[in-house]
């Protein structure tokens, strides 16, 4: 098992390979079907997205509203392959990762070489696990899309397994 | 006659659906134990005992199981000597569940087809009523994830494909959802009636306990096949191979048209939540 401190280097990204389990701690940002729409109408338009993409890691993720003294409710993945449309370009802007759930499709294995970044799966269902190592959470970009929007989200040991390395290796 | 008053319903509505948020069934739980013992494949391994450990983290901390809280499957079976008073019956479904998903800090997950703007509060419901003999009025209450529920399929087999056919469309249907919807599965089968009966067939036998068999010999015998079979697919749990690819096969039938064989295949996640009670 791996402990990993985001943002990822370049050699924590070399160092995997496809069923490595690992847990992943630091900043991640939601995004899922609704908000990537959103974020591709902006990169299409020429307009500045609200948040910074380079470097980070996106959870394809729609979590459950806080109780009150909670950080987060549930919130587990969701099956990336709803995304594979818009996951190259955006993985083109230099993201490090993306966390989600599932086989995505050929294309998006190769922006995921071709920009050096991984494809970690969460355990799909696992939302009151990975709800409790969410430390903190905030909405940063349309909040008007509740739960599909963009939230920034300081995770402690996500526990994760490395789907798709930065060489082409697959788990499924 | 028996009178019940809708704000009753209300009241169970609104109950269950804040337990089913939170609990597997106990025959889902059971079937994962098993699954985790036989369990030769080390990622798979993990993923179960993650599953297995995050089923106890939300009952303990009372938090939803899965974030997906699902589109809320209501099952009202009516017997026909059952009046209601007060609210109306649609609208006293609605507010239980509008209450629970607020209550219970659930994810609103109903949105309009075309908009795709959110309701809000995870209504309207999916409400099915039948009617029955005698007085009774059972409930059942059981929230759909869409992750799964995506995988589904209706096949229109020909009546000359049979049984082999029947289970052909079973496998397939997991076969081609491989790791997206959450494996280890459970699978909802409807056999026969028409197009729309025959899915809401596949809808109800997942209604019914993990690791339980139709009670006619011969339906019983599809599930157990079918069940063996998908799990030599080897696509395992979270689709990172291994030897449990489906919990349970659950089939129901319907008496159907000499032209057709209708058959739904209705995937459950791993995340089953089913509550039920007789009033």
């Amino acid at each position: 098992m791996k402990n990993l401190t985001l943002p990822l280097s370049e050699n924590d990204i070399l160092s995997l390979k496809a069923g490595d389990s690992v847990t992943l701690s630091g900043v991640i940002l939601t995004a899922r079907d609704c908000a990537h729409k959103r974020i591709t109408e902006i990169i299409d338009s020429g307009e500045k997205l609200p948040f910074e993409l380079k470097n980070s890691v996106i959870y394809y993720a729609g979590p459950c509203p806080a109780k009150p003294g909670q950080a987060s409710g549930s919130c587990g993945p969701t099956t990336s392959a709803r995304m594979e449309g818009f996951a190259p370009k955006i993985l083109d802007l230099g993201l490090k990762a993306i966390i989600g759930k599932g086989e995505m499709n050929s294309s998006t294995r190769e922006a995921l070489k071709r920009n050096k970044a991984v494809y970690f799966a969460a355990i799909g269902g696992a939302g009151a696990l990975y709800g409790n190592a969410i430390k903190n959470s905030e909405c940063i970009a349309f909040p008007e899309l509740l739960s599909e929007a963009v939230y920034r989200l300081e995770v402690e040991n996500f526990p994760l397994i490395v789907a798709y390395d930065c060489f082409g290796n697959s788990i499924y | 006659m028996r009178k019940i008053n809708t704000d009753l319903i209300e009241e169970k509505i609104y109950k269950m659906a804040l337990s089913a948020g939170v609990n597997l069934t106990p025959s889902c739980i059971d079937a994962m134990h098993k699954a985790l013992k036989s369990e030769t494949g080390l990622a798979a391994e993990f993923a179960l005992k993650t599953l297995i450990d995050n089923s106890e983290i939300a009952v303990k901390e009372h938090m939803p199981v899965c974030q997906d809280t699902g589109m809320a499957v209501v099952i009202l079976e009516i017997g026909q000597n059952v009046f209601f008073e007060g609210k109306p019956l649609k609208k006293a479904v609605n507010d239980g569940v509008r209450r629970a998903y607020a209550d219970g800090f659930f994810r609103k997950s109903v949105c309009d087809p075309i908009t795709r703007i959110n309701s809000g509060d995870n209504t309207p419901a999916v409400l099915h009523t039948e009617i029955t003999d005698g007085d009774d009025l059972k409930i059942t209450f059981m929230p759909k994830g869409f992750g799964s529920e995506n995988m589904s399929k209706l096949y229109m087999l020909k009546p000359a494909q049979g049984v082999e056919g029947i289970i052909n469309a079973i496998v397939d249907t997991v076969k081609q959802a491989g790791s997206r919807p959450c494996p280890p599965v459970y699978v909802g089968v409807g056999i026969g009636g028409t197009f729309d009966s025959c899915a809401y067939l596949a809808k109800k036998a997942l209604t019914r306990d993990v690791g339980t068999n139709n009670d006619r010999a011969e339906i019983a015998e599809i599930e157990n096949e079918a069940l063996k079979r998908i799990n030599n697919l080897n696509i395992g749990s979270q689709g990172f191979h291994g030897n449990t690819t489906a919990l349970g096969v659950s089939c129901e039938y319907a008496p159907t048209h000499i032209a057709g064989l209708p058959v739904a295949v209705n995937i459950q996640c791993h995340c089953v939540r089913c509550v039920k009670e007789i009033l």
